[in-house]
């Protein structure tokens, strides 16, 4: 082979690696976007009942039940214009609590609850998660006239 | 006072760096000596009063002197001395300070190791390390100054976030940006060197040095912080494709390319214009991580400021330094001639295979990172990108490279018989896959496709980097040539990557995850590990108060270990705090952490084996330390006149 040619397959060869690992790069992509709905989003129906998404907003006061003796809990979340009852099992994070921002990711239990596989707080006690406050001015904004 | 001092002494750093920044480059652009002269003592001064700077914070810290705003807010007087030393950088005006040492550190090193260039080029070099460090410090002055003061003071402080009380984190920070800002040197090596309008193979050999010592620290502070994300915030997961962690990843990545790259310029005077660019683009993406980080639209523990002129400032910078260089590049690049080709089979083949794969891999992580941002800014809704795309995308490139690294290494420059290749790769191959798929089955009774690739993977590359230094070892008397440095630091460096493939992949195969709920006095399994439960007290720390767990570990009757994780709660930031508490082992880490209690005296627990872990950092610390032995190899520290030699002929093996 000439070199011509050997480089020819080289460029060749790439090519076709790029290629098809731009395609599954892609596919992979798909199949692992989240979205983030509140629970207003959710009331409204904007988010799918298949797919995995997360959700966010605040923990109710007084919302916390937990199933004695089992790491099984739920709670309300809410973005003050609706909530929505959120079930969990697991090791909760240090800064989980009532009146705090959470974000939890998981799916729709198809009976208007939401079904937990991951919880998030926020890092510390002035931060809160952007998706949050930002849910929580829009529910203030289309709550007030 | 002090702070007065600190904040003048910065303002005169900034006065130098726009000397160093200009005078220099426009005495090499019309050849005045007296001109160029001048880079040397303008960078020298500009360290001399950036460290000056960087002791009065310090100062202000030590003696708590909570007039100055940012002292305020990150210290507090029960802060153990070395913490108030660490929150010197423990949030966004420190840490933007600490930046600017390190750079002026890095420009200082260069005005020492660069006496032997030719004085056109080293002007250069500096002038361009002068433009980075004049933005870098009008930032700080306008946007971020840590020297500004609080009227009334304040009378105590609102202490240093407790997640960044560890000694990890006093160390973490220094590390990772003397990586990061590191590649600002190979930077200005590669616009110099577009400047200058030429680029011979000497040039490769001064910048080789530099990109491996920042590729060095890099390595060593991502490690550190996945460590520390392991046992103080991640609940045992050790890397998490945080927006943060790729912004130090992607640079690591680019550098990792750069680094090869360099190899073949230096070697055989090809991929001239690539490597420039590769040059450009690891600290450019060194540039966006600071962005990213430093902008607040990342969410994130590192995720301090959210004042947006801050954010506009960075990426103005990041346009001008990225966007300058570019359309230098465009418009110079293409009169650097390329003398001579490459085989199919030769070194120089191979090593253009592991550049591409790993930009494919870089390029991959940025499109995650940014896509979502770009969403966000656009107001197309907020996603996140999960860690199973970073994964799959990650994998795909990097087993091609496992296999790659291990025939490029022993491959030789210009050609290499395919055959005499498989003859001597053969053996090692066969080897790696057949224990890569018995060993699995042996040692956990159970093994997916996944981690009989990755284990045969992690194998193949540690064999195929000890061959060559163990037949050596073997035959010293008869060996033709002992290995060079550059040889030994290139064989540590792969087998740090071999071993760190191992980890990673014993690790996340076979982790066995428990959460429970366990009251003092109970005793439960977990994967072969008795627990007892046997006691939960409460305990004073300097500046916090903590619930204590205490935990007997038992195997086969005979006592482990006791941990002790804790529940801390801070007195001045009352957010509550888990300290996992770790039996760390070569084998294998066992990790409790205390949840939140469940009333009755009953806790959540979470416990974990974690088979291998530690070849994960082990990997990227013998990773580093291959870089150092390359680093030591005396051929970078020839005289002038061998460096500016045509490139000698060298031995087909060497690196």
């Amino acid at each position: 082979m000439t070199p011509r040619r050997q480089r020819m397959i080289l460029i060749g060869l790439v090519a076709a690696g790029v290629t098809i690992s731009a395609a599954l790069a892609l596919r992979a992509f798909q199949e692992n976007l989240l979205f983030f709905f509140s629970p207003t989003q959710v009331a409204e129906g904007e988010a799918p009942d298949d797919r995995v998404f997360r959700i966010g907003g605040m923990v109710l006061e007084d919302s916390i039940e937990r199933e004695p003796g089992s790491l099984t809990l739920s709670f309300m979340v809410t973005d003050y214009a609706h909530s929505m009852p959120v079930h969990y099992t697991g090791v909760l994070p240090d800064l989980f609590g009532e009146n705090q921002g959470v974000v939890a990711r998981g799916r729709l239990d198809g009976q208007g609850g939401f079904v937990a596989e991951e919880i998030l707080a926020k890092h510390d006690e002035n931060y809160m998660p952007p998706e949050v406050a930002d849910a929580l001015a829009r529910s203030k904004e289309a709550g007030s006239p | 006072m002090i702070p007065e001092l600190g904040q003048f002494a910065l303002i005169l750093a900034l006065g130098l760096t726009l000397i160093q920044a200009s005078v220099p480059l426009l005495g090499a652009a019309t050849q005045r000596e007296d001109w160029m002269a001048l880079a040397r003592p303008a960078a020298t001064g500009q360290f001399v009063f950036v460290a000056v700077a960087f002791l009065a914070l310090c100062h202000a810290f030590l003696n708590d002197d909570f007039s100055v705003r940012y002292v305020a807010m990150n210290s507090n007087t029960a802060l153990p001395t070395a913490y108030k030393i660490a929150a010197v950088w423990g949030a966004h005006e420190g840490s933007l300070l600490l930046w600017i040492l390190i750079l002026s550190t890095w420009t200082l090193a260069v005005t020492v190791g660069s006496r032997s260039l030719p004085e056109a080029f080293a002007a250069r070099v500096l002038g361009v390390l002068g433009i980075v460090s004049v933005g870098m410090l009008v930032f700080t002055l306008l946007t971020s100054n840590p020297f500004e003061r609080l009227f009334p003071a304040a009378a105590e402080g609102n202490d240093l976030n407790p997640l960044l009380q560890d000694p990890g984190l006093v160390m973490h920070p220094p590390i990772l940006y003397s990586g990061y800002v590191g590649l600002a040197v190979p930077f200005a090596f590669a616009v110099a060197a577009l400047l200058t309008g030429s680029l011979s193979s000497a040039w490769a050999r001064w910048a080789r040095p530099w990109t491996v010592a920042a590729w060095m620290f890099l390595t060593v502070g991502i490690a550190l912080g996945s460590w520390w994300a392991y046992y103080e915030l991640g609940w045992g997961g050790w890397w998490f494709w945080d927006p943060v962690e790729n912004a130090s990843f992607m640079p690591w990545l680019a550098g990792t390319a750069l680094i090869h790259s360099l190899a073949v310029t230096e070697r055989r005077g090809i991929f001239k214009s690539w490597t420039l660019l590769l040059a450009i683009a690891a600290f450019s993406l060194s540039l966006l991580g600071t962005f990213l980080v430093r902008s607040g639209i990342l969410v994130s523990v590192h995720a301090f400021a959210s004042d947006p002129a801050r954010g506009l400032f960075i990426l103005l910078l990041l346009s001008v330094i990225t966007g300058g260089s570019l359309i230098l590049y465009a418009v110079r690049a293409r009169h650097l001639t390329v003398e001579g080709g490459f085989r199919l089979i030769s070194r120089e083949s191979f090593l253009l295979m592991n550049n591409i794969l790993l930009v494919v891999a870089t390029a991959a992580v940025l499109f995650g990172t940014l896509y979502p941002l770009f969403l966000d800014a656009l107001g197309l809704g907020k996603i996140s990108v999960g860690p199973p795309y970073f994964n799959t995308v990650f994998l795909i490139p990097m087993l091609p490279l496992a296999v790659l690294i291990g025939v490029g290494m022993h491959s030789a420059w210009l050609r290499t018989s395919g055959e005499s290749l498989a003859r001597r790769l053969a053996l090692p191959a066969g080897v790696a896959l057949a224990l890569g798929i018995t060993i699995p089955w042996l040692v956990f009774g159970r093994a997916s496709a996944l981690t009989m690739i990755g284990v045969s993977a992690g194998l193949w590359v540690v064999g195929a980097a000890l061959l060559e230094p163990v037949k050596r070892v073997l035959r010293r008397g008869a060996a033709p040539m002992p290995l060079t440095r550059g040889q030994w630091g290139m064989s540590f460096a792969h087998l740090g990557v071999g071993v760190f493939i191992l980890g990673a992949t014993v690790t996340s195969s076979y982790n066995v995850e428990t959460d429970s709920s366990a009251s003092p006095g109970d005793r439960w399994e977990v994967d072969g590990y008795e627990l007892v439960f046997r006691d939960i007290r409460r305990i004073q720390g300097p500046n916090f108060e903590a619930t204590e767990g205490e935990f007997e570990v038992r195997r086969d009757g005979r006592l482990v270990t006791i941990l002790t994780p804790q529940k801390r709660v801070y007195r001045v930031q009352t957010s509550p705090m888990t300290e996992a508490a770790i039996d760390v082992g070569w084998g294998r880490d066992l990790f409790v952490a205390l949840g939140d209690p469940l009333g009755d005296g009953a806790w959540s627990l979470r416990v974990q084996v974690k088979p291998l872990i530690r070849f994960i950092w082990l990997g990227a610390l013998i990773m580093a330390f291959g870089g150092l032995l390359a680093i030591s190899d005396p051929r970078y520290r020839t005289k002038r006149a061998r460096q500016e030699a045509a490139l000698d002929p060298q031995p087909a093996e060497s690196v």
